[in-house]
């Protein structure tokens, strides 16, 4: 078993109980609520006539059914509208923060957590998300978790959990040019499978992560789920504490820094922790990566062959037929080229300032292609006040990006941003699984935002690097 | 089998579970596959259970493919017999809360996505494991046999169909949880509240309201 890793500090001063299944009772620190998730386990909480036990340590945004044009309500969806009530219902009765879209701190869950500095280092962090894992990138320890779980999370501020193995993954050397973070994970996730990191909680290291922003260390966080593992984290440094200082949660309070700053200190793991696994990756190696498939883990660098599903270890070999066909690739060749309907650039793996900023420089001064419709969809509203501030929503606008509201949007498919039959789109998102972008034949590829905003330009996979203007992160 | 709403305590046991079969066979099936986003747009998992892995059922226009969830001859079983890394994905409870409501009592596979086997759980629904082999087996006999029982023993770490028993694994805390009855977390943690509290007041980070 590990010892000495962030995991098993942060573990430790949270647990509260031994349960009588041998899981640990471990307290929560922050729970993140949105419209999806809560609406039934806040139903399963007045059937047992239960109260919120902790208010003050929940925060809640609307992300999934937002729409993403036209705001105003009631909404132009009926569900969605019902969604929406039924949270405001649920966070005035509970007497929970909510950031909703009147307050301009509106968001997708993982990044206004962030933004607002109440996700920290050593905290323990749930929600009804998947990409809960994101949060890692602070050195928190962040999960995502079932409706039920959150019912227990409301009831009594706690989660029951088995403790997992620590898989420390370390990134070597430097990214080149139009290389991102988002390539390490897609790399990482190929390289150990979709269910590689199944019982392992991983701990991203090395100099390639080090040098990364905050921002570039929470894609890859992100995406952790996408391999298997609940939650990835990276130990906090100057990078974590320069973010942090700047937040809402500290800016006007730098005592608080001040004394939080030891604990925070405290849970980096230590120099000879002991880790269940080590994997090694070289970041130098790495070069802007695409998915052919329809699974996260089936990715390619841009100018590498597609694998045949012979090549392939047996059990990954029907799912590789099945996602070649319905992508419409052939083994051999390269995914560069390949024709794009749709470029979409948001999501909670790469919709904050520098993700925008780096394809803004893509895009500048160039056109989207005639044939694609693209769209730019800001994680939050910060975000987008930001990035109108700067200018970058007029490039895109001027290249012929539709600018949208802050939102989940088409990396889900839950509110009116879709792709139609069989679309292929470029995506800044997280999943490329069959119907995950609202059509069951749309093919989705997944790429970093620069990525996406050549694809835009060009109407097909295009290796960004051979455009001028690539941002070496 | 949804946890008593009048019961303020620990939930069933659930030592095993009976009924016949029904193969969805691959692997890294995803939760946007056993349920579509779409079906999400509502305030309680009632009424889900038809929308059980829709697109793979589904055409364009309603037209029925080949599935076996759209095969009469299972359409009363319980056990359903999958391959590796099913559930794969979000962590939308409404994927067990789809299949439960469908009439599925019981997951015998590969291997399962961690936060999709913790949501069945709560919902008291054992994921147990064999290897590759021993699903392919039973996916068979299933095809074989829609009407024979499974019968599905979380206590002992079996699985029971014809004449054949085979050793399957399942996860400790799950075992215990089932067969002691103590899936249902909620009661059991809020009786811990004082260490609650402790926990909270040693933690340099909380400011509760208490």
């Amino acid at each position: 078993m590990s010892e000495g890793t962030l995991y098993d500090k942060v573990w430790d001063r949270h647990a509260v109980a031994e349960l009588p299944t041998g899981q640990t009772q471990l307290f929560v620190g922050l729970h993140l609520i949105h419209e999806v998730t809560s609406p039934q386990a806040f139903g399963m909480l007045r059937e047992r006539d239960m109260e919120v036990a902790y208010p003050e340590l929940t925060h809640a945004t609307v992300d999934h059914i937002v729409p993403t044009a036209d705001q105003s309500r009631p909404y132009g969806d009926d569900a969605a509208e019902e969604m929406m009530a039924e949270l405001e219902e649920n966070v005035r009765e509970a007497g929970i923060e909510f950031s909703d879209p009147t307050t301009g701190n509106q968001g997708i869950v993982h990044v206004i957590g962030p933004e607002q500095g109440i996700t920290q280092p050593g905290k323990t962090i749930v929600c009804g998300d998947s990409h809960t894992s994101t949060h890692g990138a602070f050195g928190s320890l962040a999960f995502g978790i079932g409706t039920s779980q959150i019912r227990d999370v409301l009831a009594t501020g706690c989660v029951a959990m088995e403790k997992q193995k620590v898989r420390k993954i370390e990134v070597t050397g430097e990214l080149s040019e139009g290389v991102e973070a988002k390539d390490i994970i897609l790399e990482v996730i190929r390289r150990l499978g979709t269910d590689g990191g199944v019982g392992y909680v991983y701990e991203y290291a090395g100099e390639a992560i080090e040098s990364l922003d905050i921002e570039g260390r929470m894609s890859i966080c992100n995406m952790s789920i996408e391999g298997g593992a609940r939650a990835g984290y990276v130990n906090p440094d100057e990078t974590t504490y320069e973010w942090l200082a700047e937040t809402d949660e500290f800016a006007d309070d730098p005592e608080k820094f001040e004394r939080l700053k030891p604990y925070w200190e405290s849970i980096r793991s230590e120099d000879d922790a002991e880790y269940d696994d080590v994997v090694v990756v070289d970041g130098d190696e790495l070069e802007p990566t695409v998915t052919w498939g329809t699974t996260p883990g089936q990715g390619v660098g841009v100018t590498q062959p597609i694998p045949a599903p012979e090549e392939l270890p047996e059990e990954k070999q029907d799912t590789a037929r099945m996602s070649q066909k319905h992508m419409g690739v052939d083994p051999g060749d390269t995914m560069e080229g390949y024709d794009i309907d749709v470029a979409f650039l948001g999501s909670c793996t790469n919709a904050r300032l520098p993700d925008l900023r780096r394809a803004a420089k893509i895009v500048e001064g160039r056109e989207v292609h005639p044939d694609v419709r693209a769209m730019v969809v800001p994680g939050s509203q910060r975000v987008q006040e930001q990035a109108e501030k700067e200018g970058l929503a007029d490039v895109f606008r001027e290249a012929g990006f539709d600018w949208r509201n802050a939102g989940c949007s088409m990396c889900l498919g839950m509110n009116e941003d879709q792709l139609e039959g069989d679309e292929a789109c470029a995506s800044s998102s997280n999943r490329n699984f069959i119907g995950r972008q609202g059509s069951k034949d749309g093919r989705t590829v997944l790429m970093n935002p620069q990525m996406v905003a050549a694809a835009a330009i060009e109407g097909k996979v295009t290796d960004v690097r051979n455009l001028s203007e690539v941002t070496t992160v | 089998m949804s946890a008593d709403a009048e019961s303020d305590g620990p939930a069933d046991t659930v030592r095993h579970i009976s009924g016949t079969g029904v193969p969805v066979r691959g692997n890294d099936i995803d939760t946007d596959q056993i349920i579509p986003a779409r079906f999400m747009k509502v305030v309680t998992f009632d009424g889900l259970g038809q929308f059980s892995f829709f697109d793979q059922r589904f055409g364009d226009d309603d037209e029925e493919k080949a599935h076996s969830f759209n095969e009469d001859r299972f359409r009363d079983s319980s056990v359903l017999v999958v391959n590796a890394n099913f559930g794969c994905g979000s962590s939308r409870e409404h994927a067990p809360q789809a299949l439960m409501r469908w009439g599925i009592d019981a997951l015998v596979g590969e291997s399962f996505a961690e936060i999709f086997a913790g949501n069945c759980l709560a919902l008291g629904i054992p994921t147990v494991t064999a290897d590759s082999e021993t699903i392919e087996a039973l996916q068979a006999w299933v095809d074989e046999n829609p009407d024979g029982d499974i019968d599905v023993d979380v206590e002992a770490e079996t699985v029971t169909y014809g004449e054949t028993t085979v050793e399957v694994e399942v996860d400790d805390a799950q075992r215990k949880a089932l067969v002691e009855g103590v899936w249902d977390t909620t009661a059991l943690m809020k009786s811990n509240k004082n260490a609650v509290r402790e926990t909270a007041e040693s933690l340099p980070y909380v400011e509760t309201d208490d």
